[in-house]
């Protein structure tokens, strides 16, 4: 253990048993519903806890888990790894999660703006990144010290808006800004690496924005929170996190179908094996 | 009406450390410009990047400020529409987006410049309230309506410059969500938005030498719209007639006929608004209105007086 994750009482160990046991409860809930993103979810896993668990303060003025720093899923059709995990601090209910995408049930496929532990409504790409930059920047009229977390999927790198707002994060010095890319390499007509060669690399083109920049493996908690935590400051921090997407079950890894597909009875229990399995 | 609302937003600024203003690099008019001297950090210019002005103001409101967005009104609505919509309909924030020019009010810019259809668009999106004021006071007024209020987005549409005073003798006060008498007849009733309200005069005037009695309504809030007092004024009135420099759907025009219907209204009801085209004329703004047919000869003649 670093001495920054002894400083956040973050221990990798116990995040990699959190991150299997919030992928089987993912699973659980697509034995519910078929209206689901499993495997965006299963990619910014470990960065989503990184943030819940190790880089969001409490406000220590609350007894009920108030956060002081900010956190918005501007890839939004990943919130099942956002549900799963406010579920588990005691934000959202089990009854929040047994009505996913049903009728009377108030969580949906993507996150609602009003909804509890939901900071802001995303599921159009391309809109995180901008409020974002405008809650950093209220935050410093405010003369506050609170962050704003940003999970950012790749596809969503290729909006305009992302870059006007990254270009405006820097513009303004948004110190108090850091955003998470979760460099799975999948989008809706394969692989962004053969379908976009020019959007890489994107260490340079952050850093060409005015942002500080560093690049891990997503999947490596401790390394995440190193990187955040070891960032200079005065400069918006840009974390590129290279995931696999489906990541955990052996069958979803880097297959598109998974981007959507809910799995089979047998599908869900080979799952729940192979996490186990990792866990024992 | 920018200087009067850069005037009146300064003011309230003084008052309110919340209130900041996002611009979309349009010159500072006004006392825009003392407002950035005096709050460097509640002034914010996003450059010609509209789609952040608008995301920025909806991450900023998230936190507790009320924010302005400022600029050209085709720019403030047409260009980051899906934010618009997104951003501070769908969450329901109180953002003020401020489009300056309304209509054609930019005639010599070109199609590019006009917002023919704002209106239309903005009263389309859920949780949007659109306020169009016709003149600098009720320009202030509504500035400072917009500067107070936490209902939600608000689409202020404002002219440029040089309108002259409308309301000096209103009979009514200014009230979000309900029509303003500026006069009170008995025969004929002539309502509109915006700067166009001036043409809506020019009108009354015609109607009242031939011995008329006029009633001119300010309908400052486009959305919601006070359907009780609009149906109140087709039943009080023999002639009804409606001016909007805004596309011919969608607007004030179509609503007061869709009332008319409902309650059955039996006095005439002429309308005049922009016309369905991009008409590719330059001039002065009366010239591009006169082009659409909102000129005093044409719409005098329609209305038969």
């Amino acid at each position: 253990m670093t001495s920054n994750e002894a400083t956040f009482g973050f221990d990798a160990a116990r995040a990699r048993q959190r991150c299997l046991r919030y992928r089987r409860r993912i699973l659980d809930i697509s034995q519910q519903v078929t209206a689901l993103h499993v495997a965006p979810a299963f990619s910014c896993l470990e960065m989503v806890d990184v943030v819940y668990h190790a880089l969001l303060r409490r406000d220590p003025a609350s007894a009920a888990p108030v956060f002081r720093d900010s956190f918005v899923m501007s890839k939004g059709h990943g919130c099942l790894s956002q549900y799963v995990i406010l579920e588990d601090i005691g934000i959202l209910m089990r009854d929040d999660l047994a009505a996913y995408c049903t009728p009377g049930g108030r969580l949906g496929a993507h996150p609602d703006y009003g909804v509890p532990g939901i900071e802001a409504s995303t599921g159009s790409l391309g809109h995180g990144m901008g409020i974002c930059a405008g809650m950093a920047y209220a935050e410093k009229v405010k003369q506050t010290d609170r962050v704003v977390h940003v999970i950012l999927s790749d596809g969503e790198m290729q909006e305009g808006s992302t870059w006007e707002s990254m270009m405006m994060a820097a513009n303004l010095g948004l110190g108090n800004l850091v955003a998470l890319l979760d460099l799975n390499d999948f989008q809706g007509l394969g692989r962004t690496s053969e379908t976009h060669p020019s959007f890489y690399p994107i260490l340079d083109k952050a850093r060409a924005f005015g942002w500080e920049a560093a690049e891990v493996n997503g999947h490596d908690a401790g390394a995440v929170l190193r990187a955040i935590t070891s960032r200079s400051g005065g400069k918006p921090f840009f974390l590129v996190g290279r995931t696999v997407k489906g990541k955990g079950v052996s069958y979803m890894e880097n297959v598109p179908i998974w981007h959507y597909r809910s799995p089979s009875k047998e599908e869900y229990q080979k799952a729940l094996a192979e996490l186990a399995e990792v866990a024992a | 009406m920018r200087n009067t609302f850069a005037n009146t937003f300064f003011e309230a600024g003084q008052q309110d450390p919340r209130l900041c203003v996002v611009v979309a690099d349009i010159s500072p008019a006004g006392a825009m410009d003392k407002f950035r001297q005096t709050f460097p950090a509640r002034f914010i210019n996003t450059g010609v990047a509209e789609q952040v002005m608008i995301g920025m103001c909806a991450g900023m409101a998230l936190r507790g400020l009320k924010p302005f967005a400022y600029t050209i009104a085709t720019f403030t609505l047409f260009r980051p529409y899906e934010f618009v919509r997104d951003d501070l309909c769908y969450q329901n924030l109180p953002v003020t987006i401020v489009g300056i020019g309304g209509g054609v009010t930019y005639s010599t810019l070109g199609g590019t410049h006009h917002a023919q259809e704002d209106v239309a668009i903005a009263s389309a999106i859920p949780n949007m309230a659109v306020i169009a004021p016709c003149d600098p006071a009720e320009t202030r007024l509504a500035t400072l309506w917009c500067t107070q209020q936490e209902r939600g987005p608000v689409y202020l549409r404002l002219g440029k410059a040089g309108e002259p005073d409308l309301t000096g003798a209103a009979i009514d006060a200014f009230e979000f969500g309900k029509i303003r008498y500026l006069q009170r007849g008995r025969d004929v009733c002539i309502m509109g938005y915006g700067p166009i309200l001036k043409l809506g005069k020019d009108l009354a005037t015609r109607f009242e030498a031939q011995g008329r009695s006029v009633s001119l309504i300010s309908v400052h809030t486009v959305k919601p719209l006070d359907v009780e007092g609009i149906a109140a004024a087709l039943k009080a009135h023999r002639q009804v007639v409606v001016l909007e420099e805004m596309a011919p759907h969608g607007g004030l025009a179509t609503r007061v006929k869709e009332i008319a219907w409902d309650t059955r209204a039996s006095c005439r009801l002429d309308t005049f608004a922009l016309q369905d085209a991009f008409i590719h004329n330059y001039g002065s703004h009366g010239d591009l209105q006169a082009a659409h047919g909102l000129d005093l000869k044409t719409v005098a003649a329609q209305c038969g007086v």
